[in-house]
């Protein structure tokens, strides 16, 4: 029952903060309900004892990527807000419409295939992957997934003199 | 239901007392270090010898008129100080201030919580902390306080990857993140950590000092710098909070340093047998003394040493820390290997 | 009783609400943050599986996952820099350099 009522609540605070992410004008706002956002999903990896990813979560996400797009949008700040006029061939209602339907296609989906039976909280949270998580993670990530994870790593090196490059003033 | 609810409850207003009267007392330290350091005596009028200084400070800050900059953002501008406060209380949740004690008749340990990823937390949580900082500068909307801001961010994301990577080296060498099992491979190899990764603790310290924004590295918030840094246009209450939150800050990074090279709340050696009538003083007395002597190191550094231009600064981390933190690591995984 | 079609429901639902500042919103930012919501919606899928079937694999899947959405990140604002330098603008309608 505790489950239950911490599941409704942290994702009542991700799609809340989610709606405002998209839906604020002011763009530092935007990137604050980012990172409330980020810190809600979080919290939903703990309460699925995935207590690894929901530090790396924080560490990366809310604590490295949005810093990140906070100093950009400081950067870019501009005098007038930039949506001020809007383009006669933009049809937003089209876009909010067609959305809604997809949703509802995905839903009814969901809700009518069903996905078997329910897990039992107390075995799920006592089980060895919920203890030892950080030690199961890493086993798999050096010895079944050593390649991609290698792979990431040269990924991060490339996107990070990438970066570099583009963000130079002169060459 | 009283050992799910009540004693950590418990736990946690006894740690947050102890922490924010600890932090204001930190003020009153800081002066008094300072200014024997500089053969002068310090707050001597309020109280004997000082002593009630903090309470005349916090009552002065508090009756301060507060403003608010004309066309700041008014809630990130109220938000920013209590982004930086709340992650330095909240990383005291992990540390072990002791071992196990039986009080009232229950086995209670000294921590509020253990949890398998302890360290990962703390740098995950002081990762937020950047937030405060960021936004204490943009919301005054004045170009001083802006540019402190920025720099002062550039300089924490830049030292928490060195820190980092320092701290992956200790998890190897204690084969576990929680902080409770690392104080506990520190009694079963019966040295602490200090003497097996001695440039950790130096790359760990200096981290902490750009880290908590200290002298030598506190350019960003000094008042020759840039007119006060990005707290130039804070005043009264808010002022204080991220005055006392960079104290809050020295203090975990102290227990952080206490638990992870001292050996938290063990005695010296804790193994050898013959220096066993240490053991009359508890641990958790090992503990505070431990960090009170890094707390004093934080203060006699700042009261010694000049201070780091920028470009100084971020070469430091970039240049020379980042390369002996990763030097550290592959030296750590390679005797680890071999032993 | 929270099934994993409860959190396949969660995620569809954030899913589209990045898809919807995808579409909606102007401000490229902006539609950097909802592509950020996209990747988040996919992490709680895998995360949600990892726990009912008990297989680690799932969250190293995850771990990727963030570690590509760091790296989108940091080009892709590395990009809109570059283009601010040279247009002053974040709005994508006014981004049409490369049109006939």
């Amino acid at each position: 029952m505790g489950h239950a009522i911490a599941f409704y609540l942290i994702s009542a605070l991700i799609l809340g903060f989610a709606v405002l992410v998209v839906s604020t004008r002011n763009t530092v706002h935007a990137v604050l309900f980012l990172v409330l956002n980020f810190l809600a999903v979080a919290a939903l990896y703990v309460l699925l004892t995935a207590q690894f990813l929901a530090v790396i979560q924080v560490m990366v996400y809310a604590g490295g990527i949005v810093v990140l797009y906070l100093f950009v949008v400081m950067l870019v700040n501009l005098k007038r807000p930039p949506e001020d006029h809007s383009s006669p061939q933009r049809r937003g209602w089209l876009g909010v419409g067609l959305g809604a339907l997809v949703l509802a296609q995905l839903a009814a989906i969901l809700v009518w295939g069903g996905v078997g039976t329910p897990a039992d909280p107390y075995t799920m949270q006592n089980s060895d992957l919920a203890l030892n998580n950080v030690e199961r993670i890493g086993m798999l990530l050096y010895t079944d997934y050593l390649v991609p994870f290698e792979l990431a790593s040269m990924l991060l090196l490339v996107a990070m003199v990438g970066a570099i490059i583009l963000a130079k003033r002169e060459l | 239901m009283i050992d799910t609810y009540l004693i950590p409850l418990i736990k946690i207003l006894f740690v947050l007392n102890a922490t924010l009267i600890a932090v204001t007392y930190m003020v009153l330290l800081e002066r008094k270090v300072i200014a024997w350091v500089q053969v002068r005596l310090g707050p001597m009028r309020v109280g004997p010898y000082g002593i009630l200084q903090p309470i005349a400070d916090a009552v002065k800050l508090i009756l301060k008129e507060d403003i608010t900059p004309a066309r700041a953002d008014k809630w990130v501008f109220t938000a920013a100080p209590i982004i930086v406060m709340v992650p330095a209380l909240i990383t005291f949740a992990v540390i072990p201030f002791g071992g196990t004690v039986n009080l009232f008749g229950r086995e209670m340990p000294l921590y509020i919580t253990d949890i398998n990823v302890g360290l990962l937390y703390i740098v995950s949580v002081a990762s937020i902390g950047v937030y405060g900082i960021i936004l204490g500068g943009w919301a005054s909307n004045s170009k001083f306080p802006l540019l402190a801001s920025l720099r002062a961010s550039a300089q924490l994301i830049s030292y928490e990857v060195a820190v980092t990577m320092t701290l992956v080296s200790l998890i190897i060498t204690a084969g576990s993140l929680s902080m409770v099992k690392i104080v506990e491979a520190q009694l079963t190899s019966g040295l602490w950590f200090i003497f097996v990764q001695p440039v950790a603790f130096v790359l760990f310290f200096i981290g902490g000092l750009a880290e908590t924004n200290r002298a030598p590295f506190d350019m960003a918030e000094a008042e020759q710098e840039l007119t006060g840094g990005f707290h130039t246009e804070y005043s009264g209450m808010r002022f204080a909070l991220f005055f006392l939150a960079e104290y809050a800050n020295m203090i975990v990074v102290s227990s952080v340093a206490t638990t992870l090279f001292l050996g938290g709340w063990l005695r010296p050696f804790p193994n050898l047998e013959a220096l066993s009538f240490l053991g009359f003083v508890p641990g958790w007395m090992w503990f505070l003394l431990k960090t009170f002597v890094f707390l004093y190191i934080f203060l006699w550094v700042r009261a010694t040493l000049p201070r780091y231009r920028y470009d100084q600064l971020m070469r430091l981390g970039w240049k020379v820390l980042i390369p002996i933190a990763i030097a550290n690591v592959v030296v750590t995984g390679i005797v680890k290997v071999l032993l | 009783m929270i099934t994993p079609t409860h959190y396949m429901l969660l995620s569809a639902l954030l899913f589209m609400i990045g898809v919807m500042g995808v579409l909606l919103r102007r401000n490229i930012i902006v539609i950097f943050m909802s592509i950020e919501l996209i990747l988040n919606a996919v992490n709680i899928n895998l995360i949600a599986f990892s726990y009912q079937l008990q297989d680690g694999i799932g969250q190293v899947f995850a771990i990727f996952v963030i570690a590509v959405a760091a790296a989108e990140a940091a080009v892709g604002l590395g990009i809109i820099l570059a283009f601010y330098r040279n247009k002053e603008t974040v709005n994508i309608d006014e981004m049409n350099l490369m049109r006939w």
